[in-house]
């Protein structure tokens, strides 16, 4: 691991930057709270602090830069303040309260997978007939490839409002969302991973006097794995942002998305930024899952970069 | 599904296909006019489906509006639509998308002199861009006002990240000899990414900037979800789908569709005059 020192000072800047941040931030939050509390605070009235910037008002207070670490509801909450809440609902909840941040991600969690799944079938299909059907290719592979430059996922409340009307409700229409954001990566990856073989190999498999649909089984199929996890992992995560979106319009009660809707509703940063962290864990953990997948499977195959 | 429904639907699906599978067996299958017509033809076919579907099963086009419909309501609200278009996509998303880029640019050009930070930057991006950084739209919406600011701001940061990662990848594509041929000429730092390893960087650059236009739209969009002026297309999706006009909602959709293209057929454009010594971009 060559690249850990560098990823670390990477992260470390970064952590460094947000706790520095949070001291202009909140500053002028902090000040009101502090006057409420009968302490001195320069100057005196928060009309004068307006025109104050975070930073200024920060120098002419340092005495409360402690207290913008400690806010209840601060404008950019301290990383330890995140962790905290994290902490406190993820580890310390019961999953099966509303208040565990385990039952939302299982709420999320599990749309994204079965929408993944119902995705990622029916894009590999496509893609096979496409493959093998020269009209199939001429039709579709042109919308296929201009999905990818449009914002489908506009399309979300409405698919979740339609599916509602037909008294569809619950997990599906998030499901569907996260299936037609998963299912065009794929395609495109798939359909380019069939077609990798060289003209070299394929006339090699026509000497062996192999079949179309050997040909298929023992050279395309295999050759298009690599392609496939590719698109996979552009798939999950694109599922995943579905998920959360679909729950944003229609007020629904669980989910990250609805964890973060319920913090920015109710004035509760750290319910919103835990969400959002939470959402991003799980992001990466799919992503991770499937890189082990990617190494383990090419492995097996003979196929791993050296 | 009602039996002469069914029938018509399946007559026009039969027809439209057999016209395909004619054009595309036929000798001029490679021929341009035919590359374009296939797919239109495809198209026509799944509106015209759609359009007999609604109207001839009784589904509400309260629910699923048909074709006809759409295009009525987005021609009859064009000045509306134009107000969403540049509020969202003008102000909204191609400010975020410059602002992102530029600082994209400034953060690789500093962190290119260190080898150091470049080998963190690489992994520390990628797995940024993969995060459905989405989600911090309710926060800047809350920092910076509802209007477009805080749109751009959203915008800025989900497109900051794939461009960033593909210009940093893109300015390590230069081989040891390119670079020692510059030092043979005399070529400073600057000199020597201004001439050898930003052109070299430029086909990478262009992948980043074409995964951006799409980010940039859907970051635009969504984070109007979270509070907006009562202007702008994510607005508008979200009360026409309370309402249930979803005609509008379908409207908006069409017009982002075509910004979506017409945005990433641009940097494509401007790719081609860019880089059109590379390989990919030669006939």
């Amino acid at each position: 691991m060559k690249s850990l020192l560098p990823i670390l000072t990477i992260v470390a800047a970064i952590l460094v930057i947000w706790v520095l941040a949070v001291v202009p931030m909140n500053m002028h939050l902090t000040a009101d709270q502090a006057q409420r509390d009968g302490l001195v605070v320069v100057p005196q009235t928060p009309l004068e602090r307006q025109g104050y910037s975070g930073l200024g008002l920060s120098v002419a207070n340092p005495g409360l830069i402690p207290l913008t670490y400690t806010l209840d509801r601060p404008r950019l909450p301290s990383p330890h303040q995140v962790a905290g809440e994290m902490w406190e609902t993820i580890a310390l909840r019961n999953v099966t309260s509303r208040q565990s941040l385990v039952y939302h991600g299982w709420v999320t969690l599990s749309a994204t997978l079965v929408g993944f799944a119902i995705g990622t079938t029916l894009g590999m299909l496509l893609a096979v007939g496409i493959v093998h059907n020269r009209a199939m290719d001429m039709s579709v592979m042109p919308w296929a490839i201009a999905s990818q430059t449009i914002p489908i996922l506009a399309l979300a409340p409405m698919i979740i409002v339609m599916m509602g009307q037909f008294g569809i409700q619950g997990l599906l229409p998030k499901a569907v969302i996260s299936a037609y954001l998963s299912f065009f990566p794929v395609v495109v990856g798939m359909v380019k991973g069939l077609r990798s073989p060289d003209a070299m190999q394929m006339d090699l498999l026509r000497t062996y006097y192999a079949s179309s649909s050997q040909g298929f089984w023992k050279l395309r199929l295999p050759a298009s794995v690599p392609y496939l996890f590719a698109s996979f992992k552009i798939g999950i995560s694109a599922a995943l942002v579905g998920a959360i979106v679909a729950e944003l319009p229609t007020g629904a009660r669980a989910g990250f998305g609805a964890r973060m809707l319920v913090g920015d509703q109710y004035g509760n940063p750290l319910v919103t930024w835990a969400a959002l962290f939470a959402a991003a864990i799980t992001a990466a953990a799919l992503v991770a899952i499937f890189t082990a997948m990617e190494r383990l499977t090419l492995r097996r195959m003979g196929m791993a970069a050296a | 599904m009602t039996g002469p429904a069914l029938i018509s639907v399946l007559a026009v699906w039969a027809v439209g296909w057999f016209i395909n599978v004619r054009l595309a067996a036929s000798h001029l299958a490679d021929a341009r006019i035919v590359r374009l017509l296939v797919p239109v033809i495809f198209g026509l076919t799944l509106l015209l489906i759609w359009e007999l579907l609604v109207r001839m099963t009784g589904v509400s086009p309260i629910v699923l509006p048909p074709p006809s419909m759409i295009a009525e309501r987005f021609a009859g609200s064009l000045p509306i639509l134009w107000v969403d278009f540049e509020q969202t996509i003008v102000k909204g998303a191609m400010t975020g998308y410059v602002i992102g880029m530029i600082c994209a640019f400034a953060v690789a050009v500093l962190a290119d002199r260190s080898d150091f930070l470049t080998r963190g930057i690489l992994p520390v991006g990628g797995f940024m861009a993969a995060l459905p950084i989405v989600g911090i739209a309710p926060i800047f919406v809350k920092w910076l006002g509802s209007d477009w600011q805080s749109k751009a701001a959203v915008v800025a940061v989900m497109v900051f990240f794939p461009i960033l990662v593909n210009i940093v990848a893109g300015l390590r594509d230069t081989s040891a000899m390119q670079r020692d041929l510059m030092r043979t000429y005399g070529a400073g730092y600057w000199q020597t990414l201004f001439k050898l390893r930003l052109p070299a960087a430029m086909p990478f650059i262009f992948n980043g900037l074409k995964i951006a236009t799409t980010l940039a739209l859907i970051g635009a969009i969504v984070a109007e979800f979270f509070g907006s002026p009562t202007v702008g297309m994510g607005f508008r999706i979200s009360t026409s789908v309370g309402r249930l006009a979803l005609d509008m909602v379908w409207a908006e959709i069409v017009v982002a569709a075509i910004a979506g293209s017409t945005l990433y057929g641009a940097v494509a454009w401007i790719e081609g005059r860019v880089t059109f010594w590379h390989p990919s971009q030669r006939k």
